[in-house]
């Protein structure tokens, strides 16, 4: 899950992270007032998770009460990219003597945690990564060692952080690290982590992305989950617990494992269908699952016909025939339904789902991958 | 032959007490797997229809003389799980459990390279491994792989995702064409074993003639194991890539362009491929064509 600034933010200051004095605000009389409280002059930011937000006019200075209202006024309900601005983050407007950049992320390949660090932070970061890519120290962090003070210290200068700021930056990248780990983030990054004249470093960004898996020991994540930008498909999914993502096509797709959801998305395209979905649901999806699953698809307007391709391990066929039988008794289904069903008891699922005399209009099997993207495809085209 | 596992390998099943772990273990036991105990803490002295129970893998390493575990468990209890199994001799370690936070997968993966070396785990978040007629551990159901033939050319497996794996060994049943073994690597972002480990393996078992890998976007594990097969491996490949048409994952900050530059898409990981020999299919159907054109040719 990706965090906000703001929230990003209010994450790192719980591991001691220093941050701008600020707050969030909805609307703009709250903007005004966190204002007053963050003491002129103020940033007024509008909190969308796309980049260029500066460049769209998202991001503005302030010097008093009249031209924080002005700001917050413009820049909440502004379209960025597609993003309404619901939220604005205002926060006291800091003095930047130079722009650092820093972050903790996992490398897959080496199998340690990565940390990057480098002197030349701000926007240009990734321009910086590609012409001159030297100026970004990347050190390996043994997960089972950790990060010690020493070898930030060595980090920053290595990094070629000016002297003055070696200390500060050394301190913020242990109190980063643990953010990482602790605080279980596929992502902690600063950028900028800014040089103030006043000799203090502070995070002036903040990009945070959790681990969903960790989300059981992490209860005061729940507040984040509520912000999540979704639309009403992704929604309904989420409530049912469903690993969904919304396309714009219109062959709705079912399938157990996320290779063979993208596999199936793949095979659809290949037979000239377009896919109106992503839904995965999981090992060990039960009968209960498939008919979520079905009704979600069921609630997707654009959906005309419906691609369920299981291949059973944890998966047992007798249950998705089984959720399709009751999802069948539930709701009344606008696409037809095309299935292929194999692997673990999937005779028993076939026989199940023949035994209940479901017409053909409404449901039919194929018995490989190929020839139910085609059947999905046919009648999702109309042919 | 085959890689990993044979006849001799003797399993326990950590959770065998629990819903998943009873179902799974017992397939593999009927599917001829010496599945010879099972863990649950508190339930040591029982039984699961004639599977003797014990309180810890260290009591049952030392009363069966299993080198093998077969992990289903619960992602709270799976880290602890794991380690517990290395710390107890356990040579081989299979792991099905989906849903470990990535840092606990990054502390346990470092800590079996450094505390257990001889200790190989499978997965997290992975079907298991098959090796027809001989073993099977996981989730994988073991009547859709096809036996590997005496005098005939057969072919390995190597896949990240777990219904591919099937779907790859579906492939080949159809086109009649055996199996040494097979298998599923898993998804997450700290599998115990990767591609190259099983690569590395198959390119040395002599029961195996041809290999098919099945790989998906994100990170960049399949261009790595085209530089291994550029390489090492001598042995006709056939591959497919899942994800051609997937939407575009989240990108994570500027930190995921910089570490990734430019890897992780299907194509670039199909060209890459490619470029080291590989016979790469659009789709797993394709791959299994194109598996069967090579065993045709290997003659």
């Amino acid at each position: 899950m990706d965090l906000f600034e703001y929230q990003g933010k209010q994450y790192f200051a719980r591991f001691d992270i220093p941050v701008s004095r600020g707050g969030a605000a909805t609307t703009v009389d709250e903007a005004v007032k966190v204002a007053d409280a963050s003491g002129y002059p103020v940033v007024v930011k509008a909190q969308v998770q796309v980049g260029g937000r500066g460049k769209a006019g998202g991001i503005k200075l302030a010097n008093n009460a009249e031209e924080a209202r002005l700001h917050a006024n413009n820049i909440l309900g502004m379209d960025i990219k597609g993003h309404v601005v619901k939220c604005v983050w205002v926060e006291n407007a800091s003095d930047i003597d130079e722009e650092y950049y820093a972050s903790f992320t996992l490398d897959r390949a080496a199998k340690k945690h990565l940390l990057m660090l480098s002197a030349q932070g701000g926007v240009e970061i990734e321009e910086v990564a590609e012409k001159d890519p030297d100026a970004i120290i990347k050190l390996h962090i043994d997960p089972v060692d950790g990060l010690s003070p020493a070898a930030a210290l060595k980090a920053a200068v290595d990094a070629k952080i000016p002297a003055k700021a070696v200390d500060g930056v050394a301190k913020i990248l242990v109190q980063l690290y643990r953010c990482f780990t602790e605080g279980d983030c596929d992502l902690a990054e600063i950028n900028p982590l800014i040089l103030k004249p006043t000799g203090e470093v502070h995070a002036l960004d903040a990009k945070v992305t959790l681990d969903d898996n960790a989300a059981f020991r992490h209860p005061e994540w729940d507040e984040y989950r509520a912000t999540e930008e979704l639309d009403a498909r992704e929604q309904l999914a989420r409530t049912h617990g469903l690993q969904y993502i919304g396309l714009d096509g219109t062959v709705g797709i079912i399938a157990n494992g996320a290779g063979l959801a993208m596999s199936t998305l793949d095979v659809v395209n290949q037979v000239g269908g377009t896919a109106a979905n992503f839904l995965d649901i999981g090992g060990g999806a039960n009968a209960d699952v498939m008919a979520a699953a079905l009704e979600v698809i069921n609630f997707d307007e654009k959906v005309t016909s419906i691609f369920i391709n299981i291949f059973g391990g944890i998966t047992r066929g007798e249950e998705v025939a089984k959720g399709i039988v009751e999802a069948l008794s539930r709701v009344t289904l606008k696409a037809p339904i095309v299935i292929r069903l194999d692997g673990t008891n999937a005779e028993e699922g076939r026989k199940i789902l023949a035994d209940a005399g479901i017409p053909e209009s409404t449901l039919i099997s194929k018995p490989t991958m190929l020839e139910a993207a085609r059947a999905a495809v046919a009648i999702s085209n109309g042919k | 032959m085959a890689i990993f596992v044979n006849k001799d390998t003797k399993v326990i099943v950590q959770g065998l007490t629990g819903g998943q772990g009873k179902y799974h273990g017992l397939r593999n036991q009927a599917y001829g797997t010496q599945v010879v105990g099972g863990v649950t803490p508190g339930k040591g002295g029982t039984d699961v229809e004639g599977i003797p129970v014990f309180n810890s893998v260290a009591e049952a390493v030392a009363a069966t003389g299993a080198d093998a575990s077969f992990i289903a468990v619960p992602p709270k209890a799976a880290s602890a799980a794991i380690l517990e199994a290395a710390a107890a001799g356990i040579r081989f370690i299979v792991c099905i459990t989906e849903g470990i936070p990535a840092q606990d997968e990054a502390k346990v993966f470092n800590t079996l390279v450094r505390d257990y070396p001889k200790t190989r785990l499978l997965g997290p978040n992975c079907p298991g491994i098959i090796s027809p007629g001989k073993c099977n551990i996981g989730i994988t159901a073991g009547e859709i792989a096809e036996l590997p033939k005496a005098g005939k050319k057969n072919v390995g497996i190597v896949s990240r995702s777990g219904t591919l794996t099937y779907q790859a060994l579906y492939e080949l049943k159809q086109r009649g064409i055996g199996v040494s073994t097979c298998v599923g690597i898993g998804g997450d972002p700290v599998p115990g074993t990767n591609f190259i480990d099983c690569l590395r393996e198959f390119q040395n078992d002599p029961e195996t003639d041809a290999i098919i890998m099945i790989g998906e976007i994100g990170g960049s594990a399949e261009e790595e194991a085209a530089e291994f097969i550029k390489a090492h491996v001598t042995k006709p490949m056939s591959a497919y890539i899942a994800g051609v048409t997937a939407p575009a994952g989240k990108k994570m900050g500027h930190a995921g362009a910089i570490v990734s530059g430019g890897k992780g898409t299907a194509q670039g990981k199909m060209d890459a491929l490619s470029a080291a020999g590989v016979k790469v299919g659009n789709n797993p159907t394709e791959a299994g064509d194109l598996m069967a054109e090579i065993i045709a040719a290997l003659g």
